[in-house]
Formats: structure tokens, sequence, C-alpha cells
């Protein structure tokens, strides 16, 4: 019953609990008992919120038996990435800096997750400030891939991804800057999902690089992801860059997916992702991907995108530029951790105690890239030449789409790599999120959705799929498609191969 | 704690140099709410109980730009006949301080909406100046900070500080002119004339409470020297925190004779910044740092540009009332003034006054008599300015009213509004509590007639021989015994009368 | 274009407040000097005539009415503060320009 509970869709046990087959309690408490079983071994979770989460299951459950009208998605359990502010709940971005902060409010993220009677389980592991790809960087220990516990759940937002292919929870939120939500999803064989920047309000979203960061639904189906979607999008004043239209209609076309049917559309295969750099396997799933496409009727050609050669280094400089100045007031002043203040130190001299206390090598390290990029001499040789990288990545981007109607490519050039390798390598962990970058620097939807297993290490691989700003839809409905092609392929979801956790009974 | 400063003659500082100045004034907007968040913008409030997420810096917090805020910068922007930006951006200053919760400034840096404008100012002697206006661009203002412990509550030598975040993110308009040369030895005056001038002008708009006291109108006087046969500016010195229209002149002046002494001395000047202390009169240097800031501008990511529409900006330009200079050529043409009255009038800081007077139902002479001549001693008395007084001009209507209906003598007018000024409230009680009315019954006043010649027989001969002047000294003995309040016109001509 | 040395490290570790020890530098300097390297390469494709993006989506004149939305209370304010005291932040001496 209870491994049931935790193996069920998001849709399946909104329509279990709206139907009182099971209670939202019930549900709530069988991930919380999955949870404790084993997120020892996995580390998806940095704080579990048990308490908050049975009362807002209670409330789910009154509401429905009062014969309330409740949302899609009401009594579902989900685990928030701890990048989004939750009032009254520890928020750390995975940083020492914000070591026992307690946030006085809500993300908008949070209160409509809330107000749509989603059921908060906790907050998931993150590199620092969402800096990296492997979820090594996070302060609190690393997250482990469910797949295989020696290897990387991918980053920065690996407990969101592992959290879900563990089990531990149907739906989650990331969010990505360069790839963090796409990129997870790929290693851990879950999908991911970038909606259109300005998509999803990023008020309470703990900044990383403003222009770039977007939250995102992340699940094992792709209609899971897209009702979560819808939940999370939407225009909300109180983030300037939010876009006041309608919402994208991604669970629509979600079942009209499901349908199996991709004739009239056009899919582009992005020239520049492949090569090089490129694990086989890899390369071998995504060319399998493609060939399911076209025998659902789309028309597969192949785009060239030349500029996005130079998103990655764009990316490393516009990044960390940002993250320079949006990480500035974590100083010791007004909240969070405060070192070496013995009565004799300035202000300035504990503002740099405690911000070298506080974060770790890869957050140092950006700040500086990021102090050096802004600098007058500088300026314009770095984050100016970059922020042109980014209008000539838009206009290859804009050309392709008047071609075709989605992108595709592989969502990261391997499959998850074993933890430690890459973490004296900056360059080479960089790399993760090179097909990835472009989408976030132009704004447009991507996501990521799990293309099986790479044929040499028996490892997730992710399709990536990218469409045009407010086009969302348009994966929603390829990657629906495909998700049911590929299952039929396969014979199985590719989620059912995780094996079962070590010491863990299922 | 003051060093001592060589200062050079301010005759010989013009005769030898000519002064380049620089004056940036921030303003605070009086909106209802803050630059980018809800939180109420009143001054006075318990500490840290104006503030949000978003002006205390939190993070995943955001900014949201108020609406209002662009209008009043615009409609700033069009009195000071600047252009409109068709396209702005505000920027990040990025540097570390413990009053700016995000220790970056939320700016305007290349992108300003609006500049390239113009400052007529007035002088004392009338004439007009121009003070071109490089630009005026929206920031926010940052937090206060409290200094515990060492002498004086000062920042040096304090052992901890409080910070109070009530005022980060009031909305501010900084104002920048370009450099002001040509004023020679009136360069201290032109400073002062601007940042009235400006103060006026911020008033009539409605924009902001201009109160130099609180803060919400500061002034930082940048000053260099150019040798009379130099081709390029000196280096100059910013001087802040100076925080009064009289400290404005004070400040110029004194940097200029400070920098002369140290240039003719062979010295250099240091690009610094400088404080002003209102109790000396002098500056003195702040912190030199070892290196230029790098503010390491970059465009706000968190905010989407600015693109006021013409029809927006023409809108607002509909909006202007009537700029202290329009009302001043107005009010000259309408009632008839010269050029020296009008002078006095707006040197008295008191066309406002007068209008609102004359408004009341006093006429102009009246008024201005009032306002310019007695008020405006009064104000300086008191150390106060004409506006603070605590006298409104339907009060002063109402005294000038019983003056022409004969119910108070102007000695007696003066005495009911010294004890409004006093705070004893409106006219009619003054008059009620000092019992300040005029002795109109004449069988009252021929008694006191008649006692006064009878007092000076020698005085009454002279009258009753034709020498009408003599009766002035009757007048005074009768004013004396009435406690002064007869009309002395008819005391005299009772006189007369008893003496013919 | 950049072979950054240990003393610039220094500096931009000061701008950035950053107390970083002697062994940082080294590894630092290294580490940022690779980075921005590979980086430069933006440089290549940034000609002149191309105008920079600083927003992904472009929206323009996104203003708020000024309209007062409650503030959070003095405790609430000071709640997560390493030192409070009267109603306010409590924070070590600062040095520099009185404000
Ligand atoms: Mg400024
Ligand atoms: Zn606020």
């Amino acid at each position: 019953m209870t491994a049931d509970l935790t193996r069920a869709t998001a849709a399946e046990l909104a329509a279990r609990i709206a139907n009182r087959e099971v209670s939202a309690v019930e549900v709530a408490q069988a991930h919380l008992d999955r949870i404790g079983e084993v997120d020892g071994a996995v580390n998806a979770f940095l704080h579990v919120d048990t308490e908050g989460a049975l009362n807002a299951a209670r409330k789910v459950d009154e509401d429905i038996a009062a014969g309330a009208h409740v949302g899609p998605l009401a009594g579902v359990p989900i685990a928030l990435k701890d990048v989004l502010t939750t009032e009254g709940v520890p928020t750390t971005v995975g940083s020492k800096i914000l070591e026992g902060w307690i946030p006085p409010y809500d993300a908008t993220v949070t209160r409509r997750l809330k107000e749509a009677g989603l059921v908060i389980l906790g907050k998931t592991n993150m590199d620092e400030f969402a800096m990296g790809s492997s979820t090594e960087n996070s302060a609190y220990g690393p997250t482990r891939n469910p797949w295989d516990t020696d290897r990387i759940p991918g980053g920065s937002g690996g407990g969101s991804a592992a959290a879900l292919a563990a089990f531990e929870a149907p739906l989650s939120i990331g969010t990505d800057t360069g790839g963090s939500i796409r990129q997870p999803g790929a290693v851990t064989g879950t999908v991911g999902v970038k909606p259109t920047y300005g998509g999803v309000s990023r008020y309470g979203l703990v900044a990383f690089s403003s222009s770039l960061d977007q939250a995102g639904p992340c699940a094992r189906t792709v209609l899971d992801a897209a009702l979560l979607h819808e939940v999370i999008a939407g225009y909300d004043p109180m983030d300037s860059t939010s876009i006041d239209a309608p919402v994208p209609p991604v669970v629509a076309a979600a079942r009209e997916g499901a349908n199996g049917d991709l004739s009239g559309v056009r899919v582009g295969v992005v020239t520049q992702f492949s090569g090089e750099g490129y694990q086989p396997g890899v390369l071998r799933s995504f060319e399998a991907a493609v060939a399911q496409l076209k025998q659902l009727g789309a028309e597969v050609v192949e785009v060239s995108c030349p500029s996005f050669d130079y998103a990655l280094p764009a990316y490393y400089l516009i990044a960390p530029s940002e993250a320079s100045s949006n990480l500035a007031r974590f100083d010791a002043m007004r909240y969070g951790i405060r070192v070496g203040d013995d009565g004799t130190r300035s202000a300035e001299e504990v503002m740099s105690l405690t911000r070298e206390a506080g974060f770790g090598p890869e957050v140092k390290r950006r700040i500086m890239i990021g102090t050096y990029a802004l600098s007058s001499g500088y300026y314009d040789a770095y984050y100016g030449s970059a922020q042109k990288v980014r209008t000539l990545i838009s206009r290859d981007f804009d050309a392709a789409f008047a071609t075709v109607d989605v992108l595709v490519s592989p969502t990261t050039p391997t499959t998850a790599f074993p933890i430690g390798e890459r973490t004296n390598d900056p360059m080479a962990m960089y790399k993760a999120d090179l097909c990835t970058i472009p989408a976030n620097l132009a704004g447009n939807a991507a996501m990521s959705v799990p293309s099986g297993l790479s044929d040499e290490d028996g490892l997730p691989v992710g399709l990536q799929i990218m469409a045009p700003a407010l086009q969302d839809h348009r994966m929603y409905r390829v990657a629906a498609a495909y998700e049911v092609a590929r299952d039929a392929a396969l014979g199985a979801p590719v989620i059912s191969g995780v094996p079962q956790l070590a010491g863990v009974a299922r | 704690m003051t060093s001592v400063h060589e200062l050079m003659d301010y005759a010989e500082v013009i005769e030898r140099f000519d002064p380049v100045l620089g004056l940036e004034v921030h303003v605070e907007l009086h909106t209802n709410t803050k630059m980018f968040c809800g939180c109420a913008n009143v001054f006075g409030g318990e500490p840290n109980t104006q503030v949000c997420p978003v002006c205390l810096g939190m993070p995943g917090a955001l900014p949201a730009l108020n609406g209002k805020a662009v209008e009043s910068a615009i409609r700033i922007g069009l009195a000071l006949n600047c252009e409109i930006a068709e396209w702005c951006r505000f920027a990040r200053k990025n540097y570390f301080y413990p009053d700016m919760p995000k220790n970056f400034q939320t700016s305007q840096y290349d992108e300003p909406i609006a500049f390239n404008g113009y400052l007529d100012v007035t002088l004392d002697d009338g004439s007009l100046f121009r003070v071109e206006i490089e630009r005026a661009h929206m920031e926010e203002d940052t937090g206060k900070s409290l200094h515990v412990g060492g002498a004086t509550g000062r920042i040096h030598g304090a052992e901890h500080s409080l910070l109070d975040y009530n005022r980060a993110g009031v909305p501010l308009i900084e104002i920048v002119t370009k450099p002001i040369t040509g004023t020679g030895e009136r360069a201290p005056e032109v400073a002062r004339a601007y940042v009235t001038a400006l103060r006026d002008l911020l008033k009539a708009l409605d924009v902001s409470d201009v109160r130099m006291d609180q803060g919400s109108l500061r002034c930082d006087a940048n000053v260099s020297l150019m040798a009379k046969d130099a081709t390029e500016f000196g280096t100059r010195t910013e001087t802040k925190n100076v925080n009064s229209l009289r400290s404005v002149e004070r400040a110029v002046r004194f940097e200029m004779t400070r920098q002369a002494a140290l240039l003719a001395s062979g010295g250099e000047i240091t690009q610094e910044t400088r404080h002003f202390d209102e109790s000396t009169g002098s500056t003195s240097s702040g912190r030199t740092k070892e290196t230029a800031e790098d503010y390491r501008y970059f465009p706000e990511p968190d905010l989407v540009p600015i693109a006021p529409s013409r029809e927006w900006v023409e809108e607002l330009r509909g909006t202007l009332p009537e700029l202290p200079w329009e009302r001043r050529k107005r009010v000259q043409q309408e009632w008839s003034l010269t050029d020296a009255e009008l002078r006095d009038l707006v040197n008295a800081g008191a066309v406002d006054l007068v209008t609102a007077t004359v408004d009341a139902g006093a006429t102009h002479a009246e008024a201005r008599s009032w306002w310019v001549a007695y008020l405006t001693k009064e104000a300086n008395a008191r150390g106060v300015e004409l506006a603070e007084l605590g006298i409104t001009p339907a009060q002063i209507a109402r005294v000038i009213a019983l003056v022409n209906s004969g119910e108070l003598t102007n000695k007696l007018a003066r005495e009911v509004v010294t004890g409004v000024l006093d705070g004893e409230g409106e006219p009619e009680a003054v008059i009620e509590a000092r019992g300040l009315k005029v002795v109109s019954d004449d069988s009252a006043l021929e008694k006191a007639v008649d006692e006064a010649l009878a007092a000076q027989p020698d005085v009454a001969a002279k009258i009753r021989d034709g020498k009408v002047a003599a009766a002035g000294a009757i007048v005074g003995a009768v004013m004396k015994a009435t406690k002064g309040q007869a009309d002395a016109k008819r005391v005299r001509e009772l006189i007369i009368a008893r003496c013919s | 274009m950049p072979s950054i040395s240990r003393d610039e490290v220094a500096h931009l570790a000061r701008l950035a407040r950053l107390a970083v020890t002697d062994d940082e530098l080294d590894l630092f300097a290294g580490q940022l000097d690779v980075i921005l390297q590979s980086v430069a390469t933006v440089g290549d494709i940034a000609t002149a005539d191309i105008p920079p993006t600083s927003h992904a989506v472009p929206l323009t004149n996104v203003f708020r009415e000024d309209v007062v939305r409650p503030s959070l209370g003095q405790q609430q304010a000071l709640a997560g503060a390493p030192a409070a005291e009267d109603g306010r932040f409590r924070v070590p001496r600062i040095l520099g320009e009185e404000a």
C-alpha cells in the first residue's frame, strides 16, 4: 500500500485523494516514511517539515470532506528546492551563511503551492546558491543519485531530482539558471522544465543570476510536470520581470501529445550539440529519440545555431557578475551567521570574515570572477561582450524557430559522473551545462525528458526540447508523445529501472 | 575635532582665482510609499517599523518600481527644462556599507530619466543667473545609523552602531548641475540662490517636503579653483553634510579660501570628500580612500527599462503648476511692482505668503509691508524661516482688516502679531487676552487730553498761539496715559479742537 | 588576455569582502586565470554593431501603484538579526565617512 502510494504519479494521487479513496494525510505520511527510510542514503532533503506537511494534508482532507472545490493537485506531496523562501521554515540555499535563517515571508511559488493545496514535505538540497552541476557544492553534504549512490544527481537542483527518483516525492520544484532543473532531470531519469523566463514569479527565489533564474516543475511524468507548471506559473506584480499574459496551455498540450501523434510538428536538431566531449551512449540515446520523433510523424531537420558555441563563456560571465552583486547582501548585518564580532573588529572586518567562513569555494570563485568582469576597464571586454553574445544567441533561436516548432539536443553531454570526479576542475564541471545554457540566455522555454539509459553504463540520459518564449506548450506536446512511445518501446517507464537503494527494503 | 586651516582673504581669492562649482542635490520625494516596495514613506517612525523583505534586502525579495516616483521625476525634469529620456534604465551601484541593505544602491547611471536642462536663479541684486543642469535621476535612500560609544556620538571612536532601515528605499531624485563657471566673487551666493530656487521649485511641484533640517533636501557642494591664467579646471573637493541654505553659502566660501591658501603656498588639492561643520563653518577631510571606488555599475536585471511615451510626458507637462519665476513675473505685472520691490519680495522668500495674504483680502501693499518689512525681521530675530514663523497669511489679513476698520492701531497690531508668534493663539484671542482694543470713546479721550493740557500749561499756550507742531508732546502724554490704546490721529484732532 | 596575479585576486577579494587565506590566493589565482582565459572568447564574436541584451524578455514600463502595503513588524524585521538593540540592528563599529 505504502509503496503503491510513493510510486504513483501526481495525477493519480490527486484523483484518488479527491475521490476519497485515500486521504491526503495517508499520502503525506507514506512519503514522510519513505524519506525516513531512504534519505540517509540519498540526502535529498535539508529540512523535512513533518508537522507542516501533515497539517496541510489534514486541511485538504477537511476541505474535500466539506465538499469544497479543490485544485487538480490538492493533497499531492511536493519537495521544494531550498532556494525558495518559506515563512517559518528554514531556508539555507545550501549555504552555511544562511544557516538557521527562518524567512518571514513566502516566495510567490511557495504561496501558490499552498493555495493549490499541495503538501510541502520539506526543502531539498542544492549546490550552494545554485552554483554547480552536481550538488557537491552544498554546505550540507552532497546528494546522491538514486541510480548509483556513488554518482552525482546533477545540480544545482540535485535534491529536487533525487527526491523524485528515490520516490520520496512525486513532485518537486527546481530552479534553472544554466540548466539546474534540466541537467539533474537528465541524470536521474526524471522530467524537468525551465519555463519561459518571466513565466513563473521569482519573488522569494533567492537570486543567483537575476536575468537567468527561473523556477520550474520537476516530476516523473510529463503530465505531472504540466499540472505543476500551471499551479506555479502566471503574472506576479511582485516580480517586475514577470510576464502579464495567460499561462501557456501546458496541461492540454501534454494530454494532446499523449495521443501519440506529432504529424505536422517540425523538429530541429541543433548541430552544435554533438561530437567531441559527448559520451557515445548519450549520442546514441539521442539519435534513437530523434528516430522515435520521426516515427510519431514529426518532420525532423538539422538546424545550425553557430553562436551557441559562445553560450558557455557568456554564461560564465553574466551569471557570476550578477551573482557578485546579488550575494553582496549576505554581510552578517541583518540576518544569517556572523563571524568574528569580538567587540574590536569593524563592520567591514566582520563582513569579510563572515563571508569567508560562510561561502564555499565555488561561490567565492564566482563572486571574484563577477567582480572582475564588472570592474571598470574590464566591463566592455567581459560583461559587455557577454551581453552581446546574448543578443546573438537570441537571434539564432529566432532564426531557428522561424523554420521549426521546437529544437532538440541531448540535455547534458554525459551521464551522471562519480562524486568527486570534477570537483577540482571547475571548467570540466561547467561543461555539464553546455546544452542547457542557451535557453537561459535567450529566456525561452526548455525541458528535459528521459530518453532511456545509456547503453555503455546503464545510466539515464535526457532529451532536451526547446520552444520559443511563451510557447511552453509546444514542448509539452512533443515530450508527452515521446514519453508514450519511449515507454512502449522500453516496455516500462525509465524511472522503473531505479535500483533498490542499498540497505533499504522495498 | 577640526584641523587648523590657512585661509586666504576672500578678496585676494577672487583676484587670483576663478571658482568652479558643481552642486548635487538629493531630494526625497514625499510619495506614499518607498521607491521599490509598499512600505510607508513617512519621517520619524519607530525604528524598523516601515520595513519589509524588499527594503531590508532579504534573500529572494525583488523591487517593484513606484510609478508615482517616476511621474515626479519626469515633472521635476520638465520643470528644470530638461529633456526626458525616451528610454532609460536603473543600474546597480555596488559598494558595501551597512546602511545599504543590499550592498548596492539601485540608481540610474549612464541613462538618467532627465538631462540637459537649466534653472534660472535670482541673485540678491535681482539679476538672473542660469545654472545648467546635467541630469536628474532616480535612486533610493539608505538607512540611518546611530553611533554608540565614543565621545560625541560620531562615527569616529564609536564602539558599535545601530541601524534603522525606515529610510532605506525612500525615493530620491538626484539633481546634478553642470560645472558652474563665471560666478566670480558671487560663487557662494550663486550656490545658495540655486538651492533656494530649487527648493521653491520642488515645493511648487508638491513632490517633496524639501525640509533641509529633516534631510529631505540635501546638498553636496563640489568646489574647485582655477588660477586666472589656467585653461583647465582644478582638482575639486566634494563637501557633504551641508544642511541649510546658509551653510551652502558658507561651505563654498570656506572651501574657496582654504583651497586658495593651499594652492598659493604651493600645495595641491586632494580630490576628496569633506564634511561641513555647522558650528565652526569649516570643512574637514573625510576618510581618503587609497584607491578610487569602483562601483561596478551594470543594468539592474530585476527592473525593466522605462520608456515614457511622449504623450505621457506632455500630459505631465500639463500638470506643472505655475512655477516660481512665472509667478514672480505675473505678480510684478499685476501689482505694478518696481524691480526693487519685486527683489525685496523675492529675497524675503515672501511671494507665496504675500499672495496668500492678498487672496485673504488684504491689499498687496499692506501684505508686503507686513511680510517683507516687519515679519522678515521677526523671523531673523527668532532664527527661523519666514514660512515657519508660526503665523498664517489668513491671520495677517485679519489683523490688517482690524487696522483698516480702526479697531487696532499699527502699534497694537504689531503687539497682536507678537502674541500670535509667541503661541498665544488666534489674533482675536490675543486681543482679548491682552486687552488690546483701541480706546475710541471720545469722552474718555477728552478727559485724558484735558489732563495732559493741564499738566503742561506752557505747551497748551503754544498750541493756542497756533504752533500746532507742539501738539506732539500732548499726544505722547495721552498715548502714555491710555497705554497706547488710543488712535493718535483722533487724539491730535481733539487737542486742536480743545485749543482753538 | 588575462594572466591574473595573486595581488589582483587579493584586490578582488577585498572588493568583494572575502577574507581569503594565503592558500586560497594561490588556488584562486590559478583557477581564475583558466576560467577568465576561457570566457574571454566572447570577444571573438561580440562586435561593435551588436546591441547588448540585459533582459531576456523585452518588457518596459512596469510600475507599481503608490499604495501602502503592510510592513513587517519590528520584531519580525529583527528576528533574524545576529544582534539587535533598541529596535535597531546592532552592528560592529563602522569605519569611514559620516553619513
Ligand atoms: Mg547618487
Ligand atoms: Zn519595504
